[in-house]
């Protein structure tokens, strides 16, 4: 066979396997909907662990930690103990928040602004943000923090870490849960496209066992099926994928409303092209995953027979 | 061409349909396999065709020794077989040109040339103006030409045929004879299986007689 008729034959079976779900239109739609729905669910988990994971921040953000120096130590040591941090190793970088511009800047918050305007005296001490280096594990980070807290003129260090690694565990569960539920949910949609692919593979015994008389080859046999289910995921994957988009776009500002009221800048984060795309392959993948399992399974049962 | 050594059947659980059956069918040659129904005629085609694998012997077809094939070849051993099945087994949700159409499309060939092929097959059996017919719209003797124009279409070096014309009038089952009887004066060797013996005579080819899946008679001395 050469290439033109190789490109020809796979074409017409694309074409062909289309016009099998057009002609029984009403069952189509009800598995790709299921096929749909099954896609989505494990996508919509995605794109709430990916937007709590913006909230969190990145990861350098997340392992700041603050050194507040005592009342009363001048600027001049704060910006010392600054260059001394930033020679040590497990450094990345330090910056100097003085009092006054700790001051200025909380004075800008509405909340703040008469409380700050009534005292006579900054009562804000000079601040220290120290970012560690990447390669600062956890107990590498608490040493430095308790070596800093040695440091003359340092009243205060706080790392902030705890909140963020509450919120990372819980997302990493939610992540888990996702792949959790999405495998059982991926594997819902082999076992319905195969199921359908076995009935249509049962309807067409006939056309099967003729074609095998006639020096049909497993591949030819099975292709039609194949791309019944690469056809039945791809149009899964596209209404999970308008299930996706639906629902960010009912959902995105409530959420954002409720977070707000809770002062959290919380957001349903949009779901990417590329994210859009993985649930378009996944439903293909799983599509034709399910047919190779139905066609494995059944076409070797359907032998010629001659009476 | 075709050649059984010594050939024996026994499905599972039943008595042996063949018993030690040797014949040799010659390159270009049309031979009748007769005997009554159950004398094992079917299940000598269904060897050469590999839907079934003998007991015991060997099953020679074009050179080949079919009980050394593997799996994997049986598509290609019978891409060159033709076959015409009493049942004719069309599929009836195609037209005529597609049932044709379909050993070509299976054997790989270009779209101009099984138009071409299809074309010309329907033709021979004088059903190219019954192309876009479904079979169920063709007459019973329609119907058995429709399947020897798809048994020829791919051209096959041999022709099997089982009870052609078991569901024809005498007037239908003599013209679908005189069609067996062109192709093989182009050269295709046929084994055509038939209980029919008036038509034999007719046509007065060698004829292989099985009796109780043995062989009786393999007339013109070309029993292996």
């Amino acid at each position: 066979m050469n290439v033109g008729s190789w490109f020809t034959r796979h074409a017409q079976n694309a074409i062909g396997a289309l016009g099998t779900l057009s002609r029984n239109p009403v069952a189509t739609a009800l598995t790709v909907t299921v096929i749909g729905i099954a896609l989505a669910l494990p996508a919509a988990l995605g794109v709430l662990v990916q937007s709590g994971r913006s909230l969190a921040g990145g990861w350098a953000d997340v392992r700041d930690f603050s050194v507040y120096l005592a009342p009363g130590v001048p600027l001049e040591r704060a910006e010392s103990l600054a260059g001394e941090l930033r020679a040590k190793p497990g450094v990345a970088s330090v910056r100097l928040i003085p009092a006054d511009a700790a001051a200025a800047e909380l004075g800008k918050d509405p909340g703040f602004a008469g409380a700050m305007a009534a005292l006579e005296n900054n009562p804000l001490p000079h601040t220290l943000v120290v970012r560690p280096a990447e390669t600062v594990d956890g107990p590498a980070l608490e040493a430095l923090g308790a070596e800093v807290r040695k440091a003359p003129g340092v009243d205060l260090v706080k790392l902030d870490l705890q909140w963020v690694e509450r919120l990372n565990a819980v997302l990493d569960f939610l992540r888990r849960l996702g792949l959790m539920i999405g495998g059982l949910l991926v594997a819902a949609v082999v076992i319905v496209v195969g199921n359908t692919i076995r009935l249509d593979i049962q309807n067409r015994s006939e056309e099967i066992e003729v074609a095998k008389l006639l020096g049909a080859t497993d591949a030819f046999v099975r292709r039609p099926f194949l791309y019944l289910g690469l056809w039945y995921g791809m149009l899964g994957g596209l209404v999970a994928v308008l299930i996706l988009l639906a629902g960010l776009l009912a959902l995105g500002g409530p959420v954002s409303r409720l977070a707000g009221l809770y002062g959290s800048s919380f957001a349903l984060g949009g779901a990417s092209g590329g994210s859009l795309l993985a649930v378009l392959c996944g439903g293909i993948l799983a599509g034709w995953g399910g047919a190779w399992v139905a066609v494995s399974r059944h076409l070797a049962a359907i032998q010629p027979k001659v009476d | 061409m075709i050649r059984f050594d010594n050939v024996t059947k026994r499905y599972d659980g039943a008595r042996e349909a063949l018993k030690g059956v040797s014949f040799h069918v010659t390159p270009g040659e049309l031979a009748f396999l007769t005997g009554r129904s159950g004398a094992g005629k079917s299940t000598v085609l269904k060897l050469i065709a590999l839907i079934e694998h003998p007991t015991r012997g060997t099953v020679t077809v074009d050179g080949r020794n079919l009980g050394k094939l593997p799996d994997r070849a049986i598509p290609a051993h019978r891409q060159q077989i033709g076959m015409v099945f009493q049942d004719n087994k069309l599929l009836g949700d195609r037209s005529a040109y597609e049932n044709v159409a379909l050993p070509l499309i299976i054997n790989g060939t270009g779209e101009r040339e099984i138009g071409r092929r299809v074309r010309a097959a329907l033709d021979q059996v004088g059903l190219l103006d019954r192309e876009r017919y479904p079979p169920r719209a063709l007459s019973a003797g329609e119907q058995q030409r429709l399947g020897i124009a798809r048994a020829i279409v791919s051209r096959p070096k041999v022709l099997i045929a089982d009870e052609p014309t078991g569901n024809l009038d005498p007037d239908l089952a003599l013209e679908v004879m005189g069609l067996f009887k062109r192709l093989n004066e182009v050269g295709t060797t046929m084994l055509i299986a038939t209980h029919d013996l008036h038509l034999v005579e007719r046509f007065g080819s060698r004829r292989i007689v099985l009796t109780a899946g043995q062989i009786q008679a393999a007339g013109g001395g070309q029993a292996a």
